[in-house]
C-alpha cells in the first residue's frame, strides 16, 4: 500500500469515525438539528470519498461497488496485516 | 444484518512484536470485560429494549464493538507474528503456543476461554442499562492498567483510543438510562387491564 493510499484510506477512516460518533450522539439526541446537519454533511464527504477509492484501489464494502475479473474482494492487504 | 467495512476503525501498526502484551491485551479480545463480550451483551439487551433511543443505542454500540474486537484482534496477530517458540514460552506463553499456535483466540489474560458468564442480559431494561455502565467502566479501567504495563507508542496509541471510545459509551449509556427511566416514570392509564402486556 503506497503513501497516496495510506493517506486516503486514513481520511476515510476518521470521516467513517466520526459519523459512527455522531450516529451514537444522534440515537440519544433525536432532535438536535444542528447535529444531524453536521451528520448528513459528514455521510456526503464519505461517501464521495468512499467512491473514489474504491475505483482506484478495490472494494471496501462488497455492496457498494461492482467488480472486475478475478474477483476483486479477496485481494490482500486485509485490515490486520501490517501495512 | 450486517456487512463487512474493509478496514479497521483505527489504524494500527505495530512494528515489534511483543508476546508479553499480547498476553495481556487478549484479555480485551476474550476476557471478563473484553470487546467480544461487550458486543454479545449490547446486541442480546437490544431486542427487550422499550425505546426507540434504548434499542438503538445498544444496537450501534454494539456495532462498534465488533469493530474493536477486531481492532484488539489485530493487536495480538501483530505481537505474536514471526516470534518463535522458545522465544514465547520464556516470556510466559508456553501454554497459550501448545494450544493455539499464534493464533488469536477469545481467552483472558489469566488463560480462561471466553464465557458469557461474564455478561447478563435481563430483559429489565433498567438492569441492564445500568449493567452496560457498569462494564464500560470496567472496560476503560482495563485499558488504563495494559497502558500502564506498557512502553511502546506503536501499542499505547491504538490502547487510548479503545480506552476513549469506553467513557462515550458509558456517557451514551448514560442518556439512555435517563430517558428510559422518564418513560417508565410516567403516568400510565390502564385501558386494558394491568399485567397484560400493552402491544
Amino acid at each position: 500500500m503506497d503513501a497516496t493510499q495510506q493517506q486516503m484510506l486514513h481520511e476515510l477512516m476518521a470521516l467513517d469515525f466520526s459519523i459512527i460518533d455522531m450516529q451514537l450522539y444522534l440515537d440519544t439526541h433525536p432532535n438536535d438539528q444542528r447535529a444531524i446537519m453536521y451528520f448528513n454533511s459528514l455521510v456526503q464527504r464519505a461517501s464521495v470519498l468512499r467512491q473514489t477509492y474504491q475505483q482506484k484501489y478495490g472494494p471496501l464494502m462488497v455492496n457498494t461497488t461492482t467488480s472486475s475479473c478475478p474477483w476483486q474482494w479477496i485481494k490482500d492487504p486485509w485490515p490486520w496485516e501490517r501495512q | 444484518m450486517w456487512f463487512y467495512d474493509k478496514k479497521l476503525q483505527y489504524p494500527i501498526k505495530i512494528k515489534n512484536s511483543n508476546p508479553r502484551m499480547a498476553k495481556y491485551i487478549i484479555s480485551q479480545y476474550g476476557g471478563p470485560d473484553g470487546e467480544l463480550g461487550a458486543s454479545v451483551r449490547y446486541l442480546s439487551q437490544r431486542f427487550t429494549m422499550p425505546t426507540e433511543e434504548a434499542k438503538s443505542i445498544l444496537n450501534d454500540i454494539g456495532t462498534e464493538e465488533l469493530a474493536h474486537l477486531e481492532m484488539v484482534g489485530t493487536m495480538v496477530y501483530q505481537l505474536l507474528k514471526g516470534v518463535p517458540a522458545k522465544e514465547l514460552e520464556k516470556l510466559g506463553l508456553g501454554d497459550y503456543f501448545t494450544d493455539h499456535g499464534r493464533a488469536v483466540y477469545p481467552q483472558s489474560a489469566g488463560g480462561t476461554p471466553f464465557s458469557a458468564m461474564a455478561l447478563q442480559s435481563k430483559g429489565d431494561p433498567i438492569a441492564d442499562l445500568t449493567e452496560d455502565l457498569a462494564a464500560e467502566q470496567k472496560a476503560r479501567a482495563t485499558y488504563e492498567n495494559l497502558i500502564r504495563l506498557c512502553d511502546d507508542p506503536d501499542i499505547i496509541d491504538p490502547l487510548r483510543f479503545l480506552r476513549a471510545r469506553e467513557i462515550i459509551h458509558f456517557q451514551r449509556f448514560g442518556e439512555a438510562l435517563r430517558i428510559v427511566e422518564d418513560k417508565l416514570s410516567q403516568r400510565q392509564y390502564f385501558i386494558s387491564p394491568p399485567n397484560q402486556p400493552e402491544e
